[in-house]
């Protein structure tokens, strides 16, 4: 098997492995970042959000061969020693969770978001969630969070 | 001094060691059986247990959910963890502050009463002492019973509890962490499992030596219909179990009655009165009734469910996001052939829950590979499917209710009749592993017969059922249906759903056919003046009745969980263009003492939400015996785009008990979304999900 190299939160990375593996696993299983969520595995769901390059994709159905020599960023991203991203400071703030589960890839989304769009309107933020599923019902909690992450202003690249 | 209440879970657990170890590392360990399952009960513990302590929150240590670590308590359910599991917290808490105030005031040479305590250090009159828990706790039998000691503190003296404080848990989940999904012990194998199309569909044919050839490296685990894969790699099991799919064929199902009405008039249970209360046929007055539906509702889960086991020397390790770990460590035992003493049950937390799902299923499956691997832990993660169609439902129900209305306005009788499978069935319990796969193995383990929760225990078909509104004239029943093939178990308020939905329905009809502000009637005929005061609160939030604008209307809906839990009155506005939008929901809600107010305001939004999202959309396919739903494009649930303004306001009352509130939203959610539809179009839809074409069939 070829290696397979590429970028994980700044870190240059390779792996060894068939190049069909969905991203998801190499991410969880070899590279032990466990925080990107197997939700419906079948990208329904967007519990595996991750950005590529910037942009928002559920590392599910993303085989690890597509990502060679890109960028990718996952909620580990978000917390970078004892930095918390404004993001992940205003959900914890606006306790914008139930079971927490989703978290991960909406906190991804909200990223992409605000690097495309910085002050995200309230009907962006809707707009940019609108895929991902949250079952406990926190969806309210968590656009009042993003809200507030986007009019700190301060928002980390 | 008036006798101090005991609490359920201190029966079998009675000292305070069971609840609390003072441990050298100058932290607390607070031990309980209720567990996180998203509802926030792991903070609320620790602030009961911190506040009696009078120790900072971050000193206690939780373990939950763990049969050899932790107290034997019943299970995460039925909105009881703070009622009782919380109760017995506080009065372990309390006691153990007291055995170790007594021990410095033996020290000090200084009456008890004159001591306090500061973050675990003893002070006396004001000035701080080198005596500290720790230093004390060697010389403290904590063998002690907790209710010789306890002396929970006046609601004056609480300083943690009744405030907000952050949950404990959600920081390191906002970060992506703490989860069963990420455990990864040493020398973790990835499992998967075949998926049998439904709960009584066997293998007719199944190519073991084709998935050989295709896989070599794959474990493959069978006995009988049960089939698995072990890999080193999660990819190549799930490769492996898509092959084993194709390589199965399997029988036929069993014909079935085409929809609950044709299979209510088929089956053999007869109904069950619950409830009679003066004679409901001799009371005199308009008749009024309603027959409503709910289908059978998924609990649909975020994330599939998941378990790691590992056999070591005979004795199986489990972890588990189950909701009862002991009612699991007995059911592992009775189907894996061991005695309860070799299986342990460990907590993880999984995606949240809202009943009885997928979760112990998962953990007798995973000890089923695992015991292939003695020495490996085995990691399994069911299917979508799985969760879906495999992992029990929600029970679809109908609910008759019909009242008698005297010419004076006031409700002379209701008779209330609820029909629906089990709504309780949890393994473990009765004698009965109800583990699904240990119904298709070479020597299958009967399925079991589901026994519906009696109304002592908060009833199951009935529970709601009983009106809290004063009528002098009752008659309750329910009947449980037997000969459906469909899996069914605890969803979120179980009954309480469907007939909160049914009564209050009613309630708006009645107040319609009387020409009463349909507010001024429950205010009219609620007693019990908590009832009464969230039913006003929630109107004044919404500004009942709310102006008059073609296609948009305001209902109300209420109950009390159980008739003995928390108190909720939901008002819900919505406006009906192509579809039914739900636009706000205002909740007032009376949980007696508030532990944490945001984690009630969390729970009741959470609630409201999620019933929303079943009352307008959610149904799952039945094709004859199976459950056809299978993925999320076939059972959509609310999006961000769907949920409403939520506005929750807690009705404080420090000085009354606790009361469960994760499950109290959900049937007045319900009520208020049908009421608010019927004022908006004047249409009654009784048969949900509110949808276009359910409105449109309502019309016609």
């Amino acid at each position: 098997m070829d290696r397979i190299e590429f970028h994980v939160n700044g870190k240059r990375v390779g792996v060894a492995v068939d190049p069909d593996t969905p991203l998801l696993y190499v991410l969880r299983n070899d590279l032990g970042l466990k925080g990107t969520r197997a939700g419906c595995v079948e990208g329904q769901c967007m519990s595996c959000t991750v950005l590529i390059d910037g942009r928002a994709v559920t590392a599910c159905m993303e085989p690890v061969s597509a990502v060679a020599g890109r960028k990718i960023e996952t909620v580990e991203s978000l917390v970078d020693g004892g930095t918390r991203h404004p993001l992940v400071e205003s959900f914890i703030k606006e306790q914008a969770g139930q079971c927490g589960y989703c978290l991960a890839g909406i906190l991804m989304r909200a990223k992409a978001l605000m690097a495309a769009k910085p002050s995200p309107t309230r009907d962006d933020i809707v707009t940019a969630l609108d895929g991902h599923l949250c079952r406990c019902g926190a969806h309210a909690r968590m656009i009042r969070a993003i809200e507030q992450a986007a009019s700190v202003g301060s928002v980390a690249p | 001094m008036t006798a101090i209440a005991s609490s359920p879970s201190l029966t079998d657990n009675p000292n305070c060691r069971d609840w609390i170890d003072i441990a050298r590392d100058e932290t607390v360990v607070l031990k309980s059986g209720k567990v996180e399952i998203g509802q926030g009960i792991a903070t609320a513990l620790i602030q009961i247990a911190a506040d009696e302590l009078d120790v900072a929150p971050d000193r206690v240590r939780l373990i939950s959910g763990h049969t050899a670590l932790g107290p034997l308590e019943a299970g995460t359910s039925s909105s009881l963890s703070v009622e009782t599991g919380g109760r017995a917290v506080r009065l372990a808490a309390s006691a153990v502050r007291a055995l170790l105030l007594a021990e410095a005031a033996k020290l000090l040479q200084a009456p008890a009463e004159a001591l306090s305590v500061e973050d675990g250090r003893i002070v006396v009159s004001g000035r701080a002492t080198d005596l500290t828990y720790w230093s004390l706790a060697p010389a403290v039998d904590l063998a002690a019973p907790v209710m010789d000691h306890a002396r929970p503190k006046a609601p004056s003296e609480r300083r943690l509890v009744g405030t907000s404080m952050p949950r404990v848990d959600l920081a390191a989940k906002a970060a992506g962490a703490g989860f069963i999904h990420d455990i990864e012990l040493e020398g973790m194998l990835h499992g998967r499992v075949l998926d049998p199309p439904a709960r009584d569909r066997r293998l007719v044919t199944f190519d073991e030596d084709a998935l050989r050839r295709s896989f070599p490296g794959v474990q493959l685990v069978r006995d009988g219909s049960f089939v698995g894969v072990i890999a080193e790699r999660e990819e190549v099991a799930v490769r492996a179990i898509a092959a084993a799919q194709r390589l199965a064929t399997w029988t036929a199902g069993a014909p079935v009655p085409a929809d609950l009405r044709a299979a209510i008039a088929v089956d053999s249970s007869t109904p069950e009165e619950i409830v009679v209360k003066g004679d409901v046929d001799a009371a005199e007055g308009r008749r009024i009734a309603t027959e409503v539906e709910r289908p059978y509702i998924a609990h649909a889960s975020v994330a599939p469910s998941c378990a790691i086991a590992a056999w070591r020397d005979g004795a199986l390790e489990v972890y588990s996001h189950s909701q009862g770990v002991h009612d699991l460590r007995t059911a592992l035992a009775m189907v894996l052939g061991v005695e309860s003493a070799k299986v342990v049950v460990i907590h993880a937390p999984g995606a949240g829950t809202y009943g009885h799902s997928g979760q112990d299923d998962v953990a007798y499956e995973a000890a089923l590979l695992a015991r292939a691997m003695p020495g490996r832990p085995v990691r399994l993660l069911w299917s979508r499917f799985a969760d879906f169609s495999l992992a029990p439902t929600g029970p679809g129900m109908i609910v008759n209710a019909e009242a008698k209305v005297g010419s004076d306005g006031r409700i002379a009788s209701m008779r209330i009749q609820s029909v629906c499978q089990s709504q309780v069935f949890r393994p473990g319990r009765g004698g009965t592993a109800n583990l699904i796969a240990a119904e298709r193995l070479t020597d299958p383990f009967p399925k079991g017969v589901p026994v519906d929760p009696p109304l002592a225990r908060g009833g199951g078909g009935e529970r709601n059922a009983i009106p809290l509104y004063a009528i002098p004239n009752i008659h309750v029943s329910k009947r449980i249906l037997r000969d459906l093939p469909y899996r069914t178990s605890a969803l979120r308020a179980l009954g309480g759903y469907t007939n909160v939905f049914a009564l209050e329905t009613l309630m708006d009809d009645i107040a319609a056919e009387i020409g009463v502000d349909p507010v001024a009637l429950r205010i009219a005929n609620l007693e019990d003046k908590r009832a009464a005061a969230v039913v006003q609160k929630a109107a004044d939030m919404a500004g009942w009745p709310g102006p008059r604008v073609p296609g948009t209307g305001f209902g109300i809906g209420f109950c009390q969980y159980k008739n003995r839990s928390a108190y909720c009155a939901v008002v819900a506005r919505v406006v009906c263009d192509e579809r039914v939008r739900l636009t706000h929901a205002w909740a007032a809600v009376d949980a007696g003492e508030a532990i944490n107010p945001d984690g009630i305001i969390n729970q009741i939004e959470g609630g409201i939400i999620q019933s929303a999202s079943w009352t307008l959309k959610e149904r799952v396919a039945l094709d004859g015996d199976a459950i056809a739903t299978r993925d999320w494009e076939g059972y959509p649930i609310l999006r961000f785009s769907e949920v409403p303004e939520v506005e929750v306001a807690v009705i404080a009352r420090p000085e009354a008990p606790p009361l469960g509130v994760g499950e109290a939203a959900t049937g007045p959610t319900a009520a208020a979304i049908g009421n608010a539809v019927r004022a908006a179009l004047g249409v009654r839809v009784r048969a949900l999900p509110i949808t276009r074409d359910a409105i449109v069939a309502a019309m016609g």
